[in-house]
């Protein structure tokens, strides 16, 4: 079903009694040629990608509840490739590429809008810092403008400018960068892949894989066994817990980020505004509401909810760069459990067992990876070869030092 | 959260900052053959399991005590609060035995 | 008996217009009073919109209060307590709240039905960023925000107890009274402005007198209980980890009332009481939405609180409860009747029933049952579970937190003798005596399960956001049939009420919908806050200047004094440099600064970096665990040089530590490294090292230091060191230390360390001399023309030097790309030393450190800049590293940078582009050798 305000028009007038589901729901075939484990942005999408760009058939994304449940559908949804180092640039730059042509792709509207996103810097050390990063996003073919105080104060003058302990000395802008509507990614991925064929099987959890003489030809799930030749991995929150039936360790800890969002107010921040002096950033959602967040709580865990503190920390945050928003008051807050990684970057790679592949590490920086991601995933189980914009994203990148770690602080998920 | 510190009681846990895995203290030897694969074994790789998980925090804003903390991570109940010199001090007497 | 002060009138004005209400009124029931039917518009249709509710469940009447910078959006008039003089206006219409341009969008519904700009918008591509989207941001919103600073104040407070009431209804305050008497630490909280719950609300007796003569003599014994605190306007948002519940009290929304206007509460329980009471629920059918429609519950507050007949009540109920409400026409679906259709487009003139019957009304009453209000149970991810008998979710026992009990109507006990017996029973568990359960009504509620009047028009499920039944069914036909798909899809339960009326509903829908029970539909958990906080309300006093914490350097007063600028150093305010007369700008001063420091002596505070004792046997040996190179061999009254890796083998930070005893060492760390580096050490000492002999202080707040560098250092010094102490250059030579007296007997620390390259030392007193000592020191140095430098001429100077500092130290770099590859003893194992031999790190690609001078003579270089071979195209792949910092030198007269270049080592000499897109300057640079002044070291050791 292909749709289109013309669409629309006909299924006013007929009491839209002919719209579709979006996806069907079909039930497990015994085998396929490729699973997808994960319903989320990054299963979806590479599913989408397998299915649409690299010519494969016989495809099934398997998800424990319902698709999109998870960091796809609790997230601060902003987009942008802002990265410092080319390991992860030309990547994001791919992604973000990606987006600019996602909802023609899948024929879904996701509500891409790129209304740009600015970092701001309070002081000299971090100005140069991102000058380094602007070039960098530059040399990979992003945009990016280095600006100063007077020119963020004319985008946002109800910033604090006038009483700050920190006060803004200019930002890092991406023009380019913006927000997506996160839940419309996942169905959009979904109507496209499921389009071309691809099985979505929801309520089927993984609950083991079986692996012959180091070849993985298939998984164990609450709906029956079902055979593979190949089997792909995108389970990020859950990786550690869903590759340890595979026997394996990894490189990264599970940890809660809380996201906020508060009543619907008229149009107050056109883009993303990231504070440099303090654990925050915001945009607001085309609904009105200020949707923001700040700093993981620090601590493993498998909750999805957080605690005061950071919740505390957010808002003083948000208060002094955004002294007029004392009165906006937060609707909800949820938290997601991410993948923190040991250089606060993703891995998506093959794993020592044949046929079966990894893709997870995303921080909290996963959902404007989705389109390159599953993107990259796919070529990875077609060619068994990286995508040329992920090469970096090896497992044993630990083992050989080649980490990529944007923050520079090492080998402890809880500061990247 | 509240931390029961053993030596100073019940304690918010916004005074203290977290580690990680206690398995941090169990460093390798560098005299090993196999002292790169074990370096690299102890500083990157974790359990992270969805249950019962022992960690390390550090009392930054109090006494400045490491503890090693049995948390669970998806009800975040905490079972056992001990020093973390305690539990290193056992584990040396333990590996000379 | 309502619970109005009909002698103390209050003025107020709604759009614009005057109004008067009374003490005890909210802003809806005056506005009621006064007749005001429509009071806002709705988000997606922009329909007209009245009072509907009595409480916090209100989904329509949102309205601003007060005007300008103090304007406040989306309040609730249910839960507005009316006081003289309030303003409050409509939102959400263009034009006016009785003619809205955007009611458009009403007639045009069947194009914008569920999610249906998901399908379109696309086509042409551009057109949605530049056309679409802002029409639609435009159009979305309901209250504006103010664009000026908040100007009201917030508090925190934390408060502990050993029994959290929640809830000051019958089980609430009976729970209260019983561990108050028993001298229990209670605290009882209440979102309402008058305690008593819906006793206040309804007319029944208790004790065969009225209700609110009961809660008026519990009140009354409950504030003279010593252990008992009764917090009103207080609403438990959040329940966290632990025992932590979030409170949030009110204390007025009066402009420019004394204290704060909220209250930010942490409250420290053993156990929590949840006696939150249940919210009422409407029914879908046609055209439920119309102003005058209402919950039956709310009917009965305005009447028997506020003092308020509705006259001509049309009341539909499925329950018992439901018959309390007076009505003019009653249409019990117990007997089969409901209404199909309401009319009346601005204010409700009729229902039509199904029978065809068509009923004259102004207000209709509608009770479709009750939803315990559970959401306190739910935020540590409980669920609650689905019981037939009452139609409504009620708390799971076997999920349950064991420190929380739940009583009342919150548990699904709906009678009032019912909601006293919980409280009876939750009291001898809690292991209290309990009073004699007073006398009261017992009646059953005898609920039919009703949801939704099936049609062809539209029922109204979720109010505020325009949800009708009809969406959630389409959205089951296209496939979103998880109650989080309906939920994401349809926007249901999202608006500002979180779903207060419309979850449970919704939920039903999506049952008959999917022929499904209810519990096999799902739940939906909640998730705090129970209702909005402001965000002014988390951050608290934490805001403008006192976002952070300000430290001051010892010398922070003589620096004010004497035209220092400051910059932020972490939370250290530091003198970046001293203006003085005849200067045009920063780099005059900083140019003078560098020159005279170079030329006689200058001065710098560097109290900042951190500073850390390290005491006791193995001092030494615990030295040569964190630092590469080796401590145990250094002699008493030495220092030396340290660099200290992370275990992955990244340099972590460096210093310079001097050894004063066998058993003492001082190790200085650099000032953004303070702390983390004392966390490292300690970590190391319990954690790796437990049986070593080793003590660890900060001491960094407690020694004044000071830099004195330049070639007259030593001859100033000698003028402050008192004579006993010899500091010639054979007696203190180069990288020596130790402990004297200073400005005749004031107890001192001499270290001779350069970071400049000059003949320098670095001198420490207890930091309550440090101002005095910078005085007596720039008196004592007028004869050498001594100067204070700031934090950019230090910078400058380490540059011209070649010494690694932040920008160099990045957390990315080795000891061999900061050129200290030298310093890693091979004779021993520290942190971090097996790791840094990893292939990635050592490969001959590896970045380096070089120094870089512009080809042409007077370019300027910036930091940040990117290398690129010459005739390589600026690209990624061609990327040979960046400038980490530059300086003007004012010695050399000309830019030096200091950067990270592949194989740096074996590329001297080379000319490579540094292209600087964001600050368009690409120029071209030499790589000459990191070390601009001195490289030999001679100066430093005169």
């Amino acid at each position: 079903m292909r749709y289109s305000a013309f669409r629309i028009a006909i299924e006013a007038l007929k009491g839209h009694k002919g719209w579709k589901p979006v996806w069907r729901k079909p039930e497990p075939k015994p085998d396929y040629d490729i699973i997808i484990i994960g319903g989320g942005g990054h299963g979806l999408a590479t599913a989408h990608y397998l299915a649409s760009k690299f010519n494969q058939k016989r495809i099934a994304v398997l998800e424990k509840g319902w698709i999109g449940g998870g960091n796809v559908g609790r997230n601060t949804t902003i987009i942008r490739s802002n990265y410092l180092l080319h390991g992860n640039e030309g990547f994001y730059e791919f992604s973000l590429k990606l987006w600019e042509g996602l909802e023609q792709d899948v024929n879904y509207n996701a509500m891409v809008s790129q209304r740009g996103v600015l970092n701001l810097y309070h002081s000299d050390p971090q100005r140069d810092a991102y000058a380094r990063r602007g070039n960098a996003m530059i040399l990979n073919g992003a945009d990016a403008k280095l600006l100063d105080s007077a020119a963020v104060r004319k985008m946002y003058p109800f910033l604090n400018f006038d009483d700050a302990r920190f006060p803004i000395q200019g930002g890092l802008l991406q023009p380019r960068g913006g927000t997506v509507r996160h839940d419309a990614v996942a169905w959009g991925y979904a109507h496209a892949a499921d389009k071309n064929g691809v099985d979505i099987i929801e309520n089927c959890e993984v609950t083991g894989f079986k692996i012959e003489q180091g070849r993985c030809i298939g998984v164990e799930t609450t709906r029956g066994y079902i055979g593979a030749t190949k089997v792909g991995v995108a389970v990020a929150g859950n990786s550690s817990r869903v590759m340890a039936m595979a026997g394996m360790q990894l490189p990264l800890e599970s940890h809660v980020l809380q996201a906020f969002v508060s009543e619907g107010l008229k149009p107050l921040i056109d883009g993303v505004i990231t504070y440099g002096a303090g654990h925050f950033y915001v945009s607001q959602s085309d609904k009105g509401g200020l949707v923001f967040g700040g700093d993981i709580d620090g601590y493993n865990s498998y909750a999805q909810r957080g605690n005061l503190p950071v919740i505390e920390d957010v808002c003083e945050g948000g208060m002094s760069l955004m002294p007029n928003i004392g009165k906006a008051r937060i609707l909800r807050m949820w938290g997601g459990i991410v993948d923190m990684s040991m250089d606060g970057s993703p891995i998506i790679d093959k794993t020592h067992i044949e046929g079966l592949y990894f893709n997870g590490g995303w921080c909290y920086g996963g959902f404007k990876a989705t389109p390159a991601s599953g993107y990259a995933f796919a070529h990875l189980i077609t060619t068994d070869m990286p995508h040329k914009t992920a090469q970096a994203y090896r497992m044993d990148r630990f083992a050989r030092g080649l980490m990529i770690d944007e923050k520079g602080q090492g080998a402890q998920p809880n500061l990247h | 959260m509240i931390i029961n510190h053993p030596l100073l009681g019940p304690r918010d846990s916004s005074e203290f900052s977290y580690l990680g895995d206690a398995a941090l203290l169990n460093r390798p030897s560098a005299k090993s053959e196999t002292a790169t694969d074990d370096f690299y074994r102890y500083q990157y790789l974790r359990d992270n399991p969805p249950g019962e998980h022992r960690e390390l925090w550090y009392h930054e804003h109090g006494d400045r005590s490491w503890l090693v903390i049995t948390r669970n991570m998806t009800t975040h109940a905490i079972t056992k609060v001990e020093l973390a010199r305690d539990v290193k001090r056992a584990m040396i007497e333990a590996s000379k035995s | 008996m309502s619970l109005i002060d009909i002698n103390n009138p209050l003025n107020f004005t709604f759009d614009g217009k005057a109004h008067s209400g009374f003490e005890g009124d909210t802003l809806a029931s005056a506005l009621l009073r006064s007749g005001v039917r429509i009071v806002g518009r709705s988000f997606k249709y922009h329909r007209p919109r009245g009072i509907m509710g009595a409480g916090a469940e209100e989904p329509n009447a949102l309205v601003e209060i007060h005007e300008g910078n103090v304007c406040e959006p989306n309040r609730r008039a249910t839960t507005i307590k009316l006081f003289e003089g309030l303003t409050a206006k409509s939102q959400n219409h263009m034009g006016s709240v009785n003619f809205d341009f955007l009611a458009i969008n009403d007639i045009l519904h069947p194009f914008l039905a569920a999610g249906f700009y998901y399908k379109t918008f696309m086509w042409p591509k551009a057109f949605w960023e530049k056309l679409y989207e802002p029409i639609i941001r435009c159009a979305a919103g309901l209250g504006k925000l103010a664009l000026t600073p908040d100007p009201d104040s917030y508090d925190k407070g934390f408060l502990h107890c050993e029994f959290l009431i929640i809830g000051a209804g019958p089980s609430g305050l009976l729970t209260a009274l019983n561990l108050g008497r028993a001298g229990k630490q209670v605290i009882l909280v209440d979102e309402d402005f008058h305690m008593g719950g819906r006793i206040l609300s309804e007319n029944y007796e208790i004790n065969s007198d009225g209700g609110i003569k009961w809660v008026t003599e519990a009140l009354n014994e409950l504030e003279n209980l010593p252990t008992v605190r009764l917090l009103l306007r207080t609403t438990i948002y959040g329940v966290f980890d632990h025992g932590i519940y979030g409170g949030l009290e009110t204390r007025t929304d009066k402009i420019g009332a004394p204290g704060p206007r909220q209250i930010l509460w942490k409250i420290n329980a053993k156990h929590a009481v949840l006696a939150a009471g249940a919210t009422e629920r409407p029914i879908a059918f046609a055209n439920n939405d119309r102003p005058g429609v209402m919950l039956a519950s709310a009917v009965r507050s305005y009447k028997n609180r506020f003092g308020i007949d509705l006259k001509n009540t049309a009341l539909l109920t499925n329950n018992d409860n439901g018959m309390l409400t007076e009505a003019n026409h009653i249409i019990d679906i117990r007997n089969g009747h409901h209404i199909t259709d309401v009319n009346g487009r601005k204010g409700v003139t009729s229902v039509t029933l199904n029978t065809g019957e068509k009923l004259k009304a102004d207000y209709v009453a509608i009770s479709g049952g009750w939803n315990p209000n559970v959401h306190l149970t739910c935020h540590k991810r409980a669920r609650p579970i689905w019981n037939d008998t009452l139609s409504c979710f009620v708390p799971d026992g076997n999920t349950l937190s064991s420190d929380m009990s739940v009583i009342g109507a919150a548990k699904g006990t709906f009678s009032t003798h019912g909601a006293f017996r919980d409280a009876n029973k939750v009291s001898e568990k809690l292991g209290c005596k309990t009073i004699p359960l007073p006398k009261t009504e017992d009646r059953p509620i005898d609920v039919k399960a009703f949801w939704h009047v099936k049609g062809t028009k539209r029922a109204w499920v979720d109010f505020q956001n325009d949800v009708t039944a009809k969406d959630i069914i389409l959205a089951h036909q296209e496939g979103f049939s998880s109650v989080e798909h309906v939920k994401r899809y349809t926007t249901l339960g999202m608006a500002t009420d979180q779903g207060k009326t419309s979850n449970v509903v919704g939920l039903a829908v999506l049952a008959e919908a999917t022929n499904q029970t209810i519990p096999q539909t799902g739940t939906t958990i909640f998730r705090p806050p129970y209702t909005p906080v402001p965000i002014g309300a988390f951050a608290g006093s934490h805001r403008g200047q006192h976002f952070k914490q300000i430290r001051l350097t010892p010398s922070h007063k003589y620096a004010s004094e004497n035209n220092a600028t400051f910059v932020e150093t972490g939370y250290w305010k530091r003198a970046q440099w001293f203006s003085r007369a005849g200067e045009q700008g920063w780099r005059d001063s900083v140019d003078r600064e560098v020159i005279m420091t170079r030329k006689s002596v200058g001065i710098c505070d560097v109290t900042t970096l951190g500073k850390i004792d390290v005491q006791g046997r193995d001092a030494g040996k615990f030295l040569n665990k964190v630092y590469v190179n080796t401590f145990s061999t250094l002699k008493v009254g030495k220092c030396r040089y340290g660099l200290m890796l992370r275990e992955d083998g990244i340099a972590m930070d460096d210093g310079t530590t001097a050894r004063l005893s066998d058993t003492h060492f001082v190790m200085t760390t650099t000032t953004a490294k303070a702390g983390p580096v004392f966390k490292h050490l300690e970590f190391a000492r319990q954690c790796l090292y437990p049986n070593m002999d080793v003590h660890l202080i900060s001491t960094t707040d407690q020694w004044a230091q000071f830099s004195i560098a330049g070639p007259n250092a030593r001859k100033l010094l000698q003028k402050i060191v008192d004579p006993d102490f010899d500091i010639s250059n054979e007696a203190f030579p180069y990288m020596a230390c130790g402990e004297l007296t200073v400005c005749g007997g004031t107890r001192a620390r001499l270290f001779r360390l350069s970071f400049s390259g000059e003949l320098a030392y670095e001198i420490s007193v207890p930091a309550r001399y440090g101002d005095a000592l910078i005085r007596e020191m720039m008196s004592q140095g007028e004869e050498f023309d001594a100067i204070m430098y700031g934090t950019e001429a230090l910078g400058v100077m380490r540059i011209e030097k070649g010494h690694a500092a932040g920008n160099e130290l990045n957390g990315t770099t080795t000891a061999t790309a900061l050129g200290l590859g030298g310093f890693v003893s091979k004779k021993k194992d520290c942190i971090g030393k097996v790791l840094s031999r990893r292939e990635g790190l050592i490969s001959d690609d590896s970045m380096t450190m070089v120094g870089f001078l512009p080809v042409k003579q007077g370019d300027k270089l910036t930091n940040g800049a990117h290398f690129i071979s010459k005739g390589e195209t600026a690209k990624a792949l061609n990327d040979q590293g960046y400038m980490s910092s530059v300086a003007w030198s004012p010695t050399l007269e000309t830019y030096i940078g200091l950067g990270f270049l592949k194989n740096g080592k074996n590329r001297k000499d080379e000319v490579l582009s540094a292209v600087d897109f964001v600050r368009h300057n690409h120029v071209d640079v030499k790589v000459v050798s990191p070390h601009f002044v001195d490289p030999k070291g001679e100066r430093l050791r005169v």
